[in-house]
């Protein structure tokens, strides 16, 4: 409670679950699909570099607690009526987006680490993962955008 | 080697196997004993960690002797599902179970003291701090797979018996310092800097799985080497995750304070803050 008595709307932390869940749901979905599902991926393959290793090991353990860390924090904004979708929608596209672009560009161009799919010309492929997640980042900073300035207004209006 | 392979197939143990299974039935026989002293004075235990320690010691039983130990010989495989159960799975049960707080509960009253600054010591500040168990924990596994250290301890029985002993003893102490409890923790970092330790010993736990399967131990055929890590991968993930879980909740989803005043939540000093 603020000074004043009211509740905080917990925008921020709406955010930041959200956020945390898109990583967790990227990673996942990383995982669950394309390494054990389509075997698209590989668990490891000869080109991977020391660095992208390393990347891809620090973005999977950090992707697990993500999930943890979102998680809890979504059942105690529930728990308290403090939840909203809206925010939470904006955060987790944010997340997805980035972080599907940091798999996508980052890890898989920069770094070398294992690419989406083998012995097929990667170019569609390639465009079709970046372009989803530029999608979904900027549709998740609109949103951010539209309920932060949403919350703005209503902490005037009191 | 040859010694595993008659046991493998009938009842009889081997001598060191001996040892362990009193070891073991000892621990179990030593908890039970005094958590029915406790009763009998009315003094409550929880059956959750009864039950924690007597499942975290067949975790750790199932790992030294029987048919997976016995198949861990020989078979990379089997020796990476029981690195799972003795440095994982097992150390979590057993850091559940809450030993020191059975033993202070026990103990008369000037050894309870004793046994109370022993763990308030600088020492046990340097080695329960997440990072330093961490090093202890990963960095141990990774010199005895990058090292020639996993092929001696075919050759020497000592030093295999050592391995062991560092794999389970660095993993209750790891997972001890990134849950801060519930035994006593004096010394204990606050959450943020204890999942941190945390998310960066599960990185190294992975690329040590993926450095393992691009590149096996001596003596270590591709072909297992690359099943043994993909299991190592896989199967210590729940486990990884659980502790998440533990180390998360009293942090992000504290009980509310309503119910219960915030001393009786372990860790609420360092999760009421909102």
């Amino acid at each position: 409670m603020d000074p004043q008595g009211r509740r905080p709307t917990q925008h921020g932390r709406n955010i930041v679950a959200g956020i945390l869940l898109g990583l967790g749901t990227v990673a996942f979905l990383d995982e669950a699909v394309f390494h054990q599902l389509l075997h698209w991926h590989h668990f490891y393959d000869k080109s991977t570099s020391d660095a992208g290793l390393v990347s891809d090991g620090l973005f999977h353990a950090f992707s697990w607690f993500a999930t943890v860390a979102a998680l809890m924090l979504v059942f105690g904004l529930a728990r308290d009526g403090t939840f909203r979708a809206s925010a939470f929608a904006a955060g987790w596209l944010t997340g997805a987006g980035f972080f599907q672009l940091y798999d996508g560009l980052f890890q898989h161009k920069v770094l070398g680490l294992h690419q989406i799919r083998y012995d097929v010309n990667l170019t569609p492929y390639d465009l079709v993962w970046n372009i989803v997640a530029a999608l979904l980042l900027a549709a998740g900073i609109a949103l951010w955008v539209v309920t932060a300035r949403r919350v703005r207004r209503a902490d005037v209006s009191f | 080697m040859n010694q595993h392979q008659h046991y493998a197939g009938g009842t009889l143990l081997g001598p060191g196997e001996w040892v362990t299974v009193l070891l073991i039935a000892g621990a179990v026989a030593a908890y039970l004993l005094v958590v029915l002293r406790l009763r009998r004075r009315a003094i409550y235990w929880p059956v959750k960690r009864t039950s924690a320690w007597v499942a975290g010691w067949a975790a750790v039983g199932a790992a030294l002797v029987g048919p997976v130990a016995d198949r861990a010989h020989d078979d990379f495989v089997a020796h990476m599902a029981a690195h799972v159960l003795l440095g994982m799975l097992g150390p979590l049960l057993l850091v559940l179970a809450a030993p020191v707080t059975l033993a202070l509960r026990m103990l008369p009253v000037p050894a309870a003291r004793r046994l109370a600054r022993t763990l308030a010591s600088p020492p046990l500040a340097v080695l329960t701090n997440p990072f330093v168990a961490g090093v202890l924990d990963i960095g141990g596994l990774w010199v005895l797979y990058r090292t020639g250290l996993y092929a001696a301890t075919h050759t020497e029985p000592a030093l295999h018996v050592l391995v062991h002993a560092h794999v389970l003893a660095a993993g209750y102490l790891f997972t001890f310092a990134v849950l801060g409890g519930p035994d006593p923790a004096r010394h204990r970092a606050s959450p943020p800097w204890r999942a941190g330790a945390l998310v960066l010993a599960i990185a190294a736990h992975n690329i040590l799985a993926k450095v393992i399967y691009a590149d096996p131990p001596d003596g270590v055929p591709v072909e297992r080497a690359r099943a043994g890590a993909e299991l190592m991968y896989y199967a210590g993930a729940p486990v990884e995750i659980a502790v998440l879980v533990l180390v998360c909740r009293p942090w992000l989803l504290p009980r509310p304070r309503a119910r219960g005043s915030a001393r009786s939540v372990p860790g609420s000093r360092l999760s009421i803050r909102n």
